[in-house]
């Protein structure tokens, strides 16, 4: 039984790292990775957001969205998954909201050191792929939490890895053109070259 | 601005992708095969251009504290409907690009160009420039999966050009292209490109 939710989270953090096999949060993983700082503020919210709102969106999904979920409210026939999207951006938008509010009142040293980039979780796909993830997979609510949490982890990895490196490209002669985003670009496709050899592990 | 400027600006003076550093994510990810690249920029495009109109429209009549919540509201609500319609008619593209499509929600162009030019400029500017930046992003996309299916599996469309060893052709299928990290280093050129062709874009 642990050995399954290791295994999850293995998976979650390197196999299937979400930004480095599947691409997400992109936007702000190549704008906000200039300080290894500000990159490793970003990754403890995006852990913390990930781990609250995967199995929330979870509960959801399967007590009120799944087809034949409204039973307990007399609709068995009922199916209304297609409302999924709608839903979970709420609730992600709303968990958000509430955690700045929790966090601004009760542990404002954090609050102010993740600054920004607290609401802009709200659109970082990494966050909504990671539900959207789960309701594909079919987890169930312990699995979604191990989940939720190994690929904030994974996430937040790559991103201090890559301000990491970033920091230390400042010393280095790039091309004209390609300075900045060019060979940013480049180096994570480097990285993520480096996370395909964690893909032939067997779980 | 005039109206070419709207709608053309984005494709190179101010790509999307390339400049904006905005909607990375699904560019990458769906552009191992021309014809999830194609659905994908129409959808993308359709999104973009349908939200920047809608949000024009109501951009008067929108408190200033609950915008956001609205425009994301109203392109859940578009892409819900695209991905039913896709669900509906192309089904086997879509089930193939799974979560993706979902994710158009919180492409940033979509939002980005919402909060920048439709909160400011009249619904028929909007609609232009929601095209244009489609547009744009769309260049890349295309670019960039014509390339990995081309030279990943030899093929364009689905349809064979250069015939892989393996079926009895001559051209040994370049694996990387399929992986994920030839979409990196394939943006990292474009970009690249861009910028020797345009010097003012060059970042420090």
């Amino acid at each position: 039984m642990l050995a399954h939710y290791l295994s999850i989270l293995t998976k979650a953090i390197f196999i299937e790292n979400l930004a480095l096999s599947f691409f997400l949060g992109m936007c702000t993983f190549l704008a906000v990775s200039k300080k290894v700082k500000t990159s490793l503020g970003l990754g403890v919210a995006v852990i913390v957001v990930q781990t609250i709102t995967v199995p929330a969106n979870n509960l959801i999904y399967n007590n009120l969205l799944k087809g034949g979920a409204l039973a307990w409210a007399g609709m068995p026939n009922t199916d209304l998954t297609f409302l999924g999207l709608i839903s979970y951006i709420g609730v992600i938008a709303a968990i958000v909201q509430i955690m700045e509010m929790v966090l601004d009142k009760y542990f404002p040293a954090l609050y102010s050191a993740l600054g920004i980039f607290l609401p802009l979780i709200t659109v970082n796909c990494a966050i909504l792929g990671g539900s959207l993830f789960m309701v594909e997979r079919d987890y169930n609510f312990a699995e979604s939490v191990t989940y939720g949490f190994g690929s904030g982890l994974g996430w937040a990895l790559a991103i201090a890895a890559l301000a990491g490196i970033r920091e230390k490209m400042k010393y280095s002669d790039v091309p004209d053109g390609l300075q900045g985003l060019g060979i940013t670009f480049i180096t994570v496709g480097l990285m993520a070259l480096g996370f395909l050899s964690f893909s032939g592990i067997q779980l | 601005m005039s109206i070419k400027k709207t709608l053309f600006g984005p494709l190179f003076d101010n790509n999307p992708i390339a400049l904006q550093i905005l909607g990375i994510c699904s560019a990458l990810a769906v552009t191992t095969k021309m014809e999830s690249v194609i659905v994908m920029a129409v959808a993308v495009t359709l999104v973009i251009a349908v939200s920047n109109f809608s949000v024009s429209l109501i951009r008067n009549h929108v408190p200033n504290s609950i915008r956001i919540i609205v425009m994301m509201t109203i392109i859940a609500s578009l892409v819900i409907v695209t991905d039913q319609i896709l669900k509906a008619y192309v089904y086997d593209v879509a089930k193939s690009m799974s979560v993706y499509i979902g994710l158009i929600i919180t492409n940033c162009i979509v939002m980005g160009r919402a909060e920048a030019y439709a909160m400011k400029n009249g619904p028929f500017m909007s609609l232009l420039d929601g095209i244009g930046n489609g547009l744009g992003y769309s260049i890349v996309l295309i670019f960039v999966g014509v390339f990995r299916e081309l030279f990943g599996s030899g093929k364009l469309f689905g349809v064979s050009l250069l015939p892989l060893t393996n079926e009895g052709g001559w051209y040994q299928g370049n694996g990387m292209m399929l992986l994920s990290p030839s979409a990196f280093f394939l943006i990292g050129i474009f970009i690249w490109v861009l910028r020797s062709w345009k010097k003012d874009q060059v970042g420090k």
